[in-house]
Protein backbone atom coordinates (compact mmCIF):
# COMPACT_ATOMS: atom_id res chain seq x y z
CA UNK A 1 0.00 0.00 0.00
CA UNK A 2 2.73 2.55 0.80
CA UNK A 3 4.66 1.35 -1.95
CA UNK A 4 1.55 2.34 -4.34
CA UNK A 5 1.00 5.45 -2.66
CA UNK A 6 4.80 6.52 -3.12
CA UNK A 7 4.47 5.55 -6.91
CA UNK A 8 1.75 7.39 -7.23
CA UNK A 9 3.16 10.28 -5.61
CA UNK A 10 6.02 10.15 -7.98
CA UNK A 11 3.71 10.20 -10.66
CA UNK A 12 1.82 13.25 -9.82
CA UNK A 13 5.40 15.01 -9.70
CA UNK A 14 6.32 13.98 -12.60
CA UNK A 15 3.14 15.10 -14.41
CA UNK A 16 3.26 18.23 -12.74
CA UNK A 17 7.13 18.52 -13.89
CA UNK A 18 5.91 18.03 -17.72
CA UNK A 19 2.78 20.18 -17.09
CA UNK A 20 5.75 23.19 -15.88
CA UNK A 21 7.87 22.10 -19.58
CA UNK A 22 5.01 22.23 -21.51
CA UNK A 23 3.85 25.48 -19.91
CA UNK A 24 7.41 27.43 -19.86
CA UNK A 25 7.29 28.75 -23.87
CA UNK A 26 3.67 30.92 -23.15
CA UNK A 27 5.06 31.35 -19.56
CA UNK A 28 8.66 32.90 -20.80
CA UNK A 29 6.65 34.61 -23.38
CA UNK A 30 4.72 35.92 -20.88
CA UNK A 31 7.49 37.19 -19.16
CA UNK A 32 9.47 38.77 -21.86
CA UNK A 33 6.16 41.12 -22.72
CA UNK A 34 5.33 42.29 -19.56
CA UNK A 35 8.96 43.24 -18.75
CA UNK A 36 11.42 46.23 -20.06
CA UNK A 37 14.07 44.23 -23.03
CA UNK A 38 16.19 44.31 -20.95
CA UNK A 39 15.16 41.58 -18.58
CA UNK A 40 14.02 39.00 -21.87
CA UNK A 41 16.87 36.66 -20.00
CA UNK A 42 18.01 38.03 -17.12
CA UNK A 43 14.72 36.31 -14.83
CA UNK A 44 14.88 38.94 -11.89
CA UNK A 45 11.87 38.97 -9.98
CA UNK A 46 11.77 42.80 -8.66
CA UNK A 47 11.76 43.31 -12.68
CA UNK A 48 9.76 46.63 -13.12
CA UNK A 49 6.35 45.14 -14.78
CA UNK A 50 5.75 47.44 -17.97
CA UNK A 51 3.09 47.73 -20.41
CA UNK A 52 5.63 49.91 -22.80
CA UNK A 53 5.99 46.82 -25.27
CA UNK A 54 2.53 45.95 -25.64
CA UNK A 55 1.80 49.71 -26.41
CA UNK A 56 5.11 49.80 -29.09
CA UNK A 57 3.72 46.62 -30.88
CA UNK A 58 0.55 48.13 -30.80
CA UNK A 59 1.53 51.09 -32.99
CA UNK A 60 4.71 49.60 -35.09
CA UNK A 61 2.28 47.72 -36.92
CA UNK A 62 -1.78 48.19 -37.83
CA UNK A 63 -2.90 45.21 -35.40
CA UNK A 64 -6.28 47.25 -35.05
CA UNK A 65 -6.72 46.34 -38.47
CA UNK A 66 -5.26 42.93 -38.70
CA UNK A 67 -7.92 42.26 -35.40
CA UNK A 68 -10.53 43.33 -37.03
CA UNK A 69 -9.58 41.38 -40.75
CA UNK A 70 -9.22 38.79 -38.38
CA UNK A 71 -12.86 39.00 -37.13
CA UNK A 72 -14.64 39.24 -40.52
CA UNK A 73 -12.65 36.22 -41.60
CA UNK A 74 -13.53 34.36 -39.13
CA UNK A 75 -17.18 35.23 -38.60
CA UNK A 76 -17.94 34.95 -42.40
CA UNK A 77 -16.20 32.01 -43.21
CA UNK A 78 -18.08 30.40 -39.69
CA UNK A 79 -21.30 32.01 -40.56
CA UNK A 80 -21.37 30.85 -44.15
CA UNK A 81 -20.43 27.24 -43.11
CA UNK A 82 -23.17 27.13 -41.15
CA UNK A 83 -25.45 28.08 -43.99
CA UNK A 84 -24.27 26.19 -47.13
CA UNK A 85 -23.32 22.96 -44.98
CA UNK A 86 -26.56 22.95 -43.02
CA UNK A 87 -28.26 22.83 -46.19
CA UNK A 88 -26.42 20.59 -48.05
CA UNK A 89 -26.54 18.23 -44.62
CA UNK A 90 -30.20 18.81 -44.44
CA UNK A 91 -30.36 17.65 -48.21
CA UNK A 92 -27.75 14.43 -48.17
CA UNK A 93 -29.88 13.09 -44.57
CA UNK A 94 -33.56 13.72 -45.54
CA UNK A 95 -33.83 13.83 -48.91
CA UNK A 96 -33.40 10.77 -52.09
CA UNK A 97 -31.92 12.10 -54.89
CA UNK A 98 -30.41 10.64 -58.59
CA UNK A 99 -26.69 10.50 -57.98
CA UNK A 100 -26.56 11.16 -54.04
CA UNK A 101 -23.94 8.98 -53.05
CA UNK A 102 -21.69 9.70 -56.05
CA UNK A 103 -21.68 13.29 -55.06
CA UNK A 104 -21.51 12.40 -51.33
CA UNK A 105 -18.52 10.82 -51.81
CA UNK A 106 -16.81 13.13 -54.28
CA UNK A 107 -17.35 15.65 -51.52
CA UNK A 108 -15.27 13.69 -49.13
CA UNK A 109 -12.32 13.97 -51.11
CA UNK A 110 -12.29 17.20 -49.53
CA UNK A 111 -11.27 15.74 -46.43
CA UNK A 112 -8.09 14.35 -47.76
CA UNK A 113 -6.91 16.98 -50.16
CA UNK A 114 -8.30 20.43 -48.48
CA UNK A 115 -7.96 24.20 -50.19
CA UNK A 116 -4.84 24.81 -48.86
CA UNK A 117 -2.89 22.37 -50.73
CA UNK A 118 -4.76 23.74 -53.54
CA UNK A 119 -3.55 27.33 -53.48
CA UNK A 120 -2.06 27.57 -56.95
CA UNK A 121 -5.11 26.96 -58.71
CA UNK A 122 -7.25 28.74 -56.49
CA UNK A 123 -5.09 32.08 -56.62
CA UNK A 124 -5.91 31.95 -60.21
CA UNK A 125 -9.56 31.80 -59.57
CA UNK A 126 -9.51 34.45 -57.41
CA UNK A 127 -7.52 36.57 -59.79
CA UNK A 128 -9.93 35.68 -62.47
CA UNK A 129 -12.77 36.54 -60.25
CA UNK A 130 -10.69 40.42 -59.37
CA UNK A 131 -10.94 39.20 -56.00
CA UNK A 132 -6.92 38.96 -54.98
CA UNK A 133 -6.74 41.23 -51.50
CA UNK A 134 -9.88 41.25 -50.15
CA UNK A 135 -11.58 39.62 -47.25
CA UNK A 136 -14.10 37.34 -49.36
CA UNK A 137 -11.44 35.89 -51.11
CA UNK A 138 -9.73 34.32 -48.03
CA UNK A 139 -12.67 32.96 -46.50
CA UNK A 140 -14.26 31.68 -50.02
CA UNK A 141 -12.47 28.66 -50.73
CA UNK A 142 -13.43 27.24 -47.35
CA UNK A 143 -17.26 27.86 -47.12
CA UNK A 144 -17.92 24.74 -48.54
CA UNK A 145 -16.87 22.39 -46.13
CA UNK A 146 -16.78 18.31 -46.01
CA UNK A 147 -16.39 17.88 -42.38
CA UNK A 148 -19.07 20.44 -42.13
CA UNK A 149 -21.55 18.78 -44.05
CA UNK A 150 -19.89 15.25 -42.72
CA UNK A 151 -21.05 16.28 -39.13
CA UNK A 152 -24.43 17.53 -39.54
CA UNK A 153 -25.39 14.93 -42.02
CA UNK A 154 -24.46 12.26 -38.88
CA UNK A 155 -26.26 14.52 -36.34
CA UNK A 156 -29.28 15.19 -39.06
CA UNK A 157 -29.68 11.06 -39.36
CA UNK A 158 -30.42 11.04 -36.07
CA UNK A 159 -33.57 13.01 -35.54
CA UNK A 160 -36.12 11.04 -35.30
CA UNK A 161 -38.41 11.18 -38.70
CA UNK A 162 -41.26 10.91 -37.26
CA UNK A 163 -40.64 14.57 -35.65
CA UNK A 164 -40.30 16.00 -39.19
CA UNK A 165 -43.49 13.88 -40.54
CA UNK A 166 -45.58 15.71 -37.91
CA UNK A 167 -44.35 19.01 -38.32
CA UNK A 168 -45.09 18.34 -42.47
CA UNK A 169 -49.14 17.08 -41.56
CA UNK A 170 -49.17 19.84 -39.85
CA UNK A 171 -48.46 22.03 -43.38
CA UNK A 172 -44.64 23.07 -42.29
CA UNK A 173 -42.43 23.08 -45.61
CA UNK A 174 -39.06 21.70 -45.81
CA UNK A 175 -37.24 24.60 -44.37
CA UNK A 176 -39.35 25.24 -41.48
CA UNK A 177 -39.13 21.64 -40.57
CA UNK A 178 -35.03 22.28 -40.87
CA UNK A 179 -35.07 25.50 -38.96
CA UNK A 180 -37.67 24.40 -36.17
CA UNK A 181 -36.57 20.70 -36.18
CA UNK A 182 -33.34 19.87 -37.05
CA UNK A 183 -31.25 22.80 -36.26
CA UNK A 184 -32.30 23.12 -32.96
CA UNK A 185 -32.27 19.51 -31.93
CA UNK A 186 -28.38 19.81 -33.65
CA UNK A 187 -27.26 22.74 -30.79
CA UNK A 188 -24.42 20.90 -29.71
CA UNK A 189 -22.71 19.90 -32.67
CA UNK A 190 -22.76 23.46 -34.02
CA UNK A 191 -21.24 24.33 -30.99
CA UNK A 192 -18.31 22.09 -31.76
CA UNK A 193 -18.37 22.79 -35.64
CA UNK A 194 -17.98 26.48 -34.79
CA UNK A 195 -15.58 26.58 -31.88
CA UNK A 196 -13.27 24.22 -33.66
CA UNK A 197 -13.91 26.65 -37.12
CA UNK A 198 -13.21 29.43 -35.27
CA UNK A 199 -9.91 28.36 -34.11
CA UNK A 200 -9.09 27.16 -37.28
CA UNK A 201 -9.45 30.18 -39.06
CA UNK A 202 -8.23 32.63 -36.35
CA UNK A 203 -4.84 30.58 -36.62
CA UNK A 204 -4.62 30.20 -40.47
CA UNK A 205 -2.06 31.64 -42.19
CA UNK A 206 -0.74 30.03 -45.37
CA UNK A 207 -3.76 30.92 -47.61
CA UNK A 208 -4.63 34.19 -46.38
CA UNK A 209 -0.24 34.58 -46.67
CA UNK A 210 -0.81 34.19 -50.78
CA UNK A 211 -3.99 35.83 -51.23
CA UNK A 212 -3.44 39.26 -49.42
CA UNK A 213 -0.90 41.67 -49.64
CA UNK A 214 -2.22 45.00 -48.11
CA UNK A 215 -2.53 46.19 -44.43
CA UNK A 216 -6.00 46.64 -45.13
CA UNK A 217 -7.03 42.79 -45.83
CA UNK A 218 -4.38 40.91 -43.75
CA UNK A 219 -5.48 38.99 -40.88
CA UNK A 220 -3.62 38.57 -37.62
CA UNK A 221 -1.55 35.33 -37.98
CA UNK A 222 -0.03 37.04 -41.62
CA UNK A 223 0.30 40.60 -40.23
CA UNK A 224 2.05 38.66 -37.11
CA UNK A 225 4.37 36.90 -39.14
CA UNK A 226 5.80 39.76 -40.93
CA UNK A 227 5.80 41.90 -37.85
CA UNK A 228 8.15 39.24 -35.72
CA UNK A 229 10.24 38.11 -38.86
CA UNK A 230 14.10 38.78 -37.84
CA UNK A 231 14.51 41.22 -40.93
CA UNK A 232 12.09 43.57 -39.57
CA UNK A 233 14.66 43.82 -36.23
CA UNK A 234 11.99 44.21 -33.82
CA UNK A 235 13.06 42.99 -30.18
CA UNK A 236 12.29 40.07 -28.59
CA UNK A 237 9.75 42.15 -25.42
CA UNK A 238 7.78 43.80 -28.42
CA UNK A 239 7.55 40.63 -30.75
CA UNK A 240 6.64 38.43 -27.59
CA UNK A 241 3.72 41.38 -27.10
CA UNK A 242 2.43 41.50 -30.16
CA UNK A 243 1.92 37.72 -30.41
CA UNK A 244 0.38 37.14 -26.58
CA UNK A 245 -1.93 40.30 -28.37
CA UNK A 246 -2.88 38.14 -31.12
CA UNK A 247 -3.50 35.17 -29.42
CA UNK A 248 -5.23 36.50 -26.35
CA UNK A 249 -8.55 36.12 -27.40
CA UNK A 250 -8.78 32.75 -28.26
CA UNK A 251 -6.55 31.67 -25.00
CA UNK A 252 -8.56 33.54 -22.94
CA UNK A 253 -11.88 32.12 -24.44
CA UNK A 254 -10.28 28.43 -24.28
CA UNK A 255 -9.02 29.08 -20.57
CA UNK A 256 -12.76 30.22 -19.85
CA UNK A 257 -14.31 27.29 -22.10
CA UNK A 258 -11.72 24.91 -21.71
CA UNK A 259 -14.38 21.41 -21.69
CA UNK A 260 -15.93 22.94 -24.35
CA UNK A 261 -12.91 23.26 -26.85
CA UNK A 262 -11.89 20.02 -25.52
CA UNK A 263 -14.95 17.79 -25.80
CA UNK A 264 -15.49 19.85 -29.93
CA UNK A 265 -12.12 19.20 -30.99
CA UNK A 266 -12.51 15.81 -29.88
CA UNK A 267 -15.52 15.46 -31.76
CA UNK A 268 -13.91 17.00 -34.50
CA UNK A 269 -11.28 14.73 -34.73
CA UNK A 270 -13.22 11.15 -34.55
CA UNK A 271 -15.76 12.28 -36.77
CA UNK B 1 -46.00 18.87 -59.25
CA UNK B 2 -45.23 15.27 -58.73
CA UNK B 3 -44.27 15.03 -54.88
CA UNK B 4 -41.54 12.11 -55.78
CA UNK B 5 -39.95 14.79 -58.39
CA UNK B 6 -40.41 17.34 -55.98
CA UNK B 7 -38.13 15.71 -53.50
CA UNK B 8 -35.22 15.58 -55.87
CA UNK B 9 -35.78 19.44 -57.29
CA UNK B 10 -35.90 20.03 -53.07
CA UNK B 11 -32.72 17.58 -52.84
CA UNK B 12 -30.81 19.25 -55.62
CA UNK B 13 -31.70 22.80 -54.81
CA UNK B 14 -30.78 22.38 -51.12
CA UNK B 15 -27.42 20.96 -52.03
CA UNK B 16 -26.68 23.58 -54.88
CA UNK B 17 -25.35 26.28 -53.13
CA UNK B 18 -22.55 24.11 -51.21
CA UNK B 19 -22.38 22.44 -54.82
CA UNK B 20 -21.29 25.77 -56.81
CA UNK B 21 -17.97 26.24 -54.08
CA UNK B 22 -17.33 22.79 -53.81
CA UNK B 23 -16.35 22.49 -57.29
CA UNK B 24 -15.01 25.84 -57.88
CA UNK B 25 -12.44 25.03 -55.02
CA UNK B 26 -11.70 21.92 -54.34
CA UNK B 27 -12.96 19.49 -57.73
CA UNK B 28 -11.91 22.25 -60.19
CA UNK B 29 -8.41 23.23 -58.92
CA UNK B 30 -8.23 19.23 -58.45
CA UNK B 31 -8.85 18.63 -62.01
CA UNK B 32 -6.88 21.69 -63.02
CA UNK B 33 -3.41 21.17 -60.94
CA UNK B 34 -3.38 17.81 -63.02
CA UNK B 35 -3.81 19.26 -66.60
CA UNK B 36 -1.33 22.36 -65.85
CA UNK B 37 1.15 19.64 -64.44
CA UNK B 38 0.99 18.58 -68.47
CA UNK B 39 1.89 22.35 -70.11
CA UNK B 40 4.53 24.22 -69.36
CA UNK B 41 4.68 28.01 -68.29
CA UNK B 42 3.17 30.90 -70.60
CA UNK B 43 5.91 32.88 -71.74
CA UNK B 44 5.20 36.53 -72.45
CA UNK B 45 2.70 36.30 -75.13
CA UNK B 46 3.35 32.93 -75.67
CA UNK B 47 0.49 30.51 -74.64
CA UNK B 48 1.22 27.45 -72.81
CA UNK B 49 2.03 24.46 -74.60
CA UNK B 50 1.61 20.43 -73.91
CA UNK B 51 4.99 19.20 -72.65
CA UNK B 52 3.87 16.04 -71.83
CA UNK B 53 5.51 14.28 -68.68
CA UNK B 54 8.18 16.98 -68.77
CA UNK B 55 7.32 18.34 -65.70
CA UNK B 56 7.48 15.16 -63.62
CA UNK B 57 10.88 14.09 -65.84
CA UNK B 58 11.87 17.70 -64.12
CA UNK B 59 10.54 16.29 -60.64
CA UNK B 60 12.25 13.12 -60.73
CA UNK B 61 15.52 14.59 -61.30
CA UNK B 62 14.90 17.68 -59.03
CA UNK B 63 17.67 16.76 -55.92
CA UNK B 64 15.75 19.89 -54.25
CA UNK B 65 11.93 17.66 -54.31
CA UNK B 66 13.70 14.53 -53.17
CA UNK B 67 15.94 15.99 -50.06
CA UNK B 68 12.40 17.75 -49.16
CA UNK B 69 10.19 14.24 -49.72
CA UNK B 70 13.28 12.99 -47.31
CA UNK B 71 12.85 15.87 -44.85
CA UNK B 72 9.30 15.56 -44.68
CA UNK B 73 10.07 11.87 -44.22
CA UNK B 74 12.21 12.51 -41.47
CA UNK B 75 10.19 15.27 -39.57
CA UNK B 76 7.15 12.30 -39.77
CA UNK B 77 9.16 10.01 -38.77
CA UNK B 78 11.35 11.39 -36.10
CA UNK B 79 8.36 13.42 -34.30
CA UNK B 80 5.12 10.85 -34.90
CA UNK B 81 6.61 8.20 -32.02
CA UNK B 82 7.24 10.98 -29.57
CA UNK B 83 4.35 12.54 -29.68
CA UNK B 84 2.54 9.51 -29.07
CA UNK B 85 3.89 8.14 -26.49
CA UNK B 86 4.14 11.52 -24.55
CA UNK B 87 0.05 12.04 -25.72
CA UNK B 88 -0.49 8.36 -24.13
CA UNK B 89 1.92 9.19 -21.05
CA UNK B 90 -0.27 12.73 -20.75
CA UNK B 91 -3.59 11.57 -21.41
CA UNK B 92 -3.15 7.77 -18.58
CA UNK B 93 -1.44 10.77 -15.73
CA UNK B 94 -4.41 13.21 -16.41
CA UNK B 95 -7.05 10.53 -16.29
CA UNK B 96 -6.36 9.56 -12.50
CA UNK B 97 -6.96 11.84 -9.51
CA UNK B 98 -4.80 13.99 -8.46
CA UNK B 99 -4.26 17.96 -7.51
CA UNK B 100 -4.16 20.39 -9.72
CA UNK B 101 -5.52 18.16 -12.38
CA UNK B 102 -6.76 21.25 -14.17
CA UNK B 103 -3.90 23.55 -14.66
CA UNK B 104 -1.50 20.26 -16.02
CA UNK B 105 -4.32 18.96 -18.48
CA UNK B 106 -4.91 22.84 -19.49
CA UNK B 107 -0.50 22.77 -19.61
CA UNK B 108 -0.10 19.76 -22.35
CA UNK B 109 -3.45 21.24 -24.14
CA UNK B 110 -2.73 24.89 -24.62
CA UNK B 111 -0.19 24.91 -27.25
CA UNK B 112 -2.28 23.16 -29.35
CA UNK B 113 -4.90 25.80 -29.28
CA UNK B 114 -1.58 28.93 -30.36
CA UNK B 115 -1.34 29.55 -34.26
CA UNK B 116 2.35 27.83 -35.53
CA UNK B 117 3.01 31.30 -36.58
CA UNK B 118 2.98 32.92 -32.87
CA UNK B 119 4.80 29.48 -31.44
CA UNK B 120 7.46 30.54 -34.31
CA UNK B 121 7.91 33.68 -33.15
CA UNK B 122 8.35 32.53 -29.69
CA UNK B 123 10.41 29.57 -30.14
CA UNK B 124 12.79 31.59 -32.84
CA UNK B 125 14.14 33.47 -29.74
CA UNK B 126 14.79 30.71 -27.99
CA UNK B 127 16.87 29.43 -30.83
CA UNK B 128 18.55 32.80 -31.40
CA UNK B 129 22.26 32.52 -31.59
CA UNK B 130 24.26 34.33 -28.58
CA UNK B 131 21.20 36.08 -26.94
CA UNK B 132 18.47 33.38 -27.53
CA UNK B 133 17.33 31.68 -24.35
CA UNK B 134 18.90 27.98 -25.13
CA UNK B 135 22.35 30.12 -26.14
CA UNK B 136 22.04 32.08 -22.41
CA UNK B 137 21.68 28.95 -20.53
CA UNK B 138 24.55 26.84 -22.41
CA UNK B 139 26.60 30.27 -21.55
CA UNK B 140 25.91 30.40 -18.32
CA UNK B 141 26.33 26.40 -17.31
CA UNK B 142 30.07 27.07 -19.20
CA UNK B 143 29.10 25.20 -22.56
CA UNK B 144 29.20 27.78 -25.94
CA UNK B 145 26.16 28.38 -28.02
CA UNK B 146 25.49 27.38 -31.53
CA UNK B 147 23.44 28.29 -34.28
CA UNK B 148 20.14 26.53 -34.10
CA UNK B 149 18.39 27.29 -37.37
CA UNK B 150 21.57 28.38 -38.95
CA UNK B 151 23.16 25.37 -38.74
CA UNK B 152 21.89 22.27 -41.32
CA UNK B 153 22.78 19.75 -38.60
CA UNK B 154 20.26 20.76 -36.21
CA UNK B 155 17.96 23.14 -37.82
CA UNK B 156 15.24 20.18 -38.65
CA UNK B 157 15.77 18.91 -35.24
CA UNK B 158 14.72 22.28 -34.06
CA UNK B 159 11.46 22.15 -35.99
CA UNK B 160 10.51 18.64 -34.90
CA UNK B 161 11.31 19.94 -31.28
CA UNK B 162 8.45 22.63 -32.14
CA UNK B 163 6.09 20.03 -34.02
CA UNK B 164 5.98 17.61 -31.09
CA UNK B 165 5.08 20.29 -28.43
CA UNK B 166 2.30 21.50 -30.14
CA UNK B 167 0.94 18.15 -31.24
CA UNK B 168 1.34 16.01 -28.10
CA UNK B 169 -1.64 17.38 -26.29
CA UNK B 170 -3.71 17.69 -29.05
CA UNK B 171 -3.22 13.68 -29.33
CA UNK B 172 -3.49 13.39 -26.19
CA UNK B 173 -7.54 14.29 -25.94
CA UNK B 174 -7.99 11.44 -28.23
CA UNK B 175 -6.14 9.09 -25.72
CA UNK B 176 -8.20 10.51 -22.90
CA UNK B 177 -11.86 10.14 -24.67
CA UNK B 178 -10.03 6.31 -25.14
CA UNK B 179 -9.49 5.61 -21.66
CA UNK B 180 -12.29 7.37 -20.44
CA UNK B 181 -14.02 4.56 -22.81
CA UNK B 182 -12.43 1.29 -21.26
CA UNK B 183 -15.02 -0.76 -19.53
CA UNK B 184 -14.61 0.07 -15.72
CA UNK B 185 -15.21 -3.82 -15.13
CA UNK B 186 -11.98 -4.88 -17.22
CA UNK B 187 -9.60 -2.54 -14.88
CA UNK B 188 -11.41 -3.97 -12.12
CA UNK B 189 -10.83 -7.58 -13.14
CA UNK B 190 -7.18 -6.40 -13.18
CA UNK B 191 -6.81 -5.34 -10.14
CA UNK B 192 -8.18 -8.22 -8.62
CA UNK B 193 -6.14 -10.59 -11.02
CA UNK B 194 -3.56 -8.70 -9.36
CA UNK B 195 -1.70 -7.07 -12.55
CA UNK B 196 0.91 -4.67 -11.89
CA UNK B 197 0.22 -1.23 -13.39
CA UNK B 198 2.84 -1.42 -15.99
CA UNK B 199 1.82 -4.74 -17.03
CA UNK B 200 -2.04 -4.48 -16.87
CA UNK B 201 -1.21 -1.38 -19.49
CA UNK B 202 0.83 -3.18 -22.03
CA UNK B 203 -1.56 -6.08 -22.23
CA UNK B 204 -5.07 -4.94 -21.55
CA UNK B 205 -4.58 -0.77 -22.03
CA UNK B 206 -2.26 -0.55 -24.78
CA UNK B 207 -3.95 -3.08 -26.96
CA UNK B 208 -7.26 -1.56 -26.28
CA UNK B 209 -6.22 1.90 -27.57
CA UNK B 210 -4.58 0.56 -30.49
CA UNK B 211 -7.82 2.21 -33.21
CA UNK B 212 -7.11 5.61 -31.19
CA UNK B 213 -3.02 5.01 -32.51
CA UNK B 214 -4.37 4.64 -35.61
CA UNK B 215 -6.10 7.43 -36.12
CA UNK B 216 -3.71 9.62 -34.30
CA UNK B 217 -0.60 7.51 -36.47
CA UNK B 218 -2.34 8.37 -40.26
CA UNK B 219 -3.65 11.69 -38.48
CA UNK B 220 -0.04 12.83 -37.78
CA UNK B 221 1.51 11.69 -41.19
CA UNK B 222 -0.81 13.67 -42.97
CA UNK B 223 -0.39 17.04 -40.86
CA UNK B 224 3.29 17.09 -41.69
CA UNK B 225 2.32 17.25 -45.52
CA UNK B 226 -0.23 20.05 -44.62
CA UNK B 227 1.77 22.24 -41.63
CA UNK B 228 4.48 24.37 -42.88
CA UNK B 229 3.88 27.95 -41.07
CA UNK B 230 6.54 28.20 -38.65
CA UNK B 231 9.03 27.41 -41.49
CA UNK B 232 8.08 31.04 -42.65
CA UNK B 233 9.21 32.00 -39.88
CA UNK B 234 11.97 30.26 -38.73
CA UNK B 235 14.27 28.83 -41.40
CA UNK B 236 12.36 30.03 -45.10
CA UNK B 237 13.15 26.14 -46.01
CA UNK B 238 17.30 26.74 -46.02
CA UNK B 239 19.90 26.62 -44.59
CA UNK B 240 20.79 24.91 -47.96
CA UNK B 241 17.52 23.86 -48.11
CA UNK B 242 18.12 21.32 -44.68
CA UNK B 243 14.41 22.44 -43.61
CA UNK B 244 12.19 22.13 -46.62
CA UNK B 245 9.48 20.39 -46.88
CA UNK B 246 6.97 19.92 -50.04
CA UNK B 247 4.60 21.97 -49.15
CA UNK B 248 6.84 24.89 -48.46
CA UNK B 249 8.41 23.89 -51.27
CA UNK B 250 5.33 23.83 -53.49
CA UNK B 251 4.54 27.71 -52.02
CA UNK B 252 8.30 28.81 -53.16
CA UNK B 253 7.67 27.58 -57.06
CA UNK B 254 4.21 28.69 -56.96
CA UNK B 255 4.86 32.25 -55.52
CA UNK B 256 8.32 33.24 -55.42
CA UNK B 257 9.64 31.66 -58.74
CA UNK B 258 6.48 32.18 -60.48
CA UNK B 259 6.91 28.70 -61.73
CA UNK B 260 3.03 27.99 -62.12
CA UNK B 261 3.51 24.40 -63.89
CA UNK B 262 6.25 23.05 -61.62
CA UNK B 263 3.92 24.00 -58.48
CA UNK B 264 1.12 22.37 -60.22
CA UNK B 265 3.29 19.46 -60.47
CA UNK B 266 4.15 19.19 -56.83
CA UNK B 267 0.63 20.09 -56.11
CA UNK B 268 -0.36 16.51 -57.95
CA UNK B 269 2.85 14.89 -56.12
CA UNK B 270 1.03 16.14 -52.56
CA UNK B 271 -2.70 15.23 -53.95
CA UNK B 272 -1.40 11.61 -54.59
CA UNK B 273 0.52 11.79 -50.99
CA UNK B 274 -2.48 12.42 -48.76
CA UNK B 275 -4.91 10.52 -50.78
CA UNK B 276 -2.87 7.17 -50.19
CA UNK B 277 -2.54 8.14 -46.59
CA UNK B 278 -6.04 8.64 -46.32
CA UNK B 279 -6.63 5.55 -48.37
CA UNK B 280 -4.38 3.40 -46.45
CA UNK B 281 -6.30 4.66 -43.34
CA UNK B 282 -9.22 3.74 -44.33
CA UNK B 283 -8.18 0.32 -45.13
CA UNK B 284 -6.49 -0.27 -42.09
CA UNK B 285 -9.39 0.96 -39.79
CA UNK B 286 -11.57 -1.29 -41.81
CA UNK B 287 -9.91 -4.04 -41.53
CA UNK B 288 -9.43 -3.51 -37.52
CA UNK B 289 -13.15 -3.32 -37.40
CA UNK B 290 -13.56 -7.06 -39.23
CA UNK B 291 -11.57 -8.28 -36.46
CA UNK B 292 -13.60 -7.26 -33.31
Amino acid sequence: MTSSGFWSKLETVAAWMLGILWAMPLLYAIWAAFHPPAYAVNFDLTAPVTLANFWEAWHTAPFARYFINTILYTTMTTALQFVLCTLAAYSFACYDWKGKDLVFSLILVQLMVMPDQLLVVNYQTMSALQLVDTIPAISLPYIASAFGVFLLRQNFKQVPLALAEAARIEGAGPLRILLKIYVPLSKSVYLAYGLVSISWHWNNFLWPLVITNSATTRPLTVGLAIFGSPENGVNFAVVSAGTLMSVAPLLIAFLLFQRQFVQSFMRAGIK
Amino acid sequence: MNPKIARHVYGWLLFSPAAIFFILFTHYPIVRSCVLSFFSNPRGSKPPRFVGLSNYDYLIHDPIFWQALKNNLIYAFGTIPITISLAIVMAVWVNRRMPGRAFVRAAYFTPTILPMIAIANIWLFFYTPGVGLFDSILNALGYPGRNWLGNPDTALLCLMVIAIWKDAGFFMIFYLAALQGIPQDVVEAGKIEGAGRWYFFRRVTFPLLMPTTVFVVFNALINTFRIVDHIFILTKGGPDNATQLLLYYLFQNAFEFWDTAYAATLTVVIMVILMTLALTQFKVLERRTHYQ
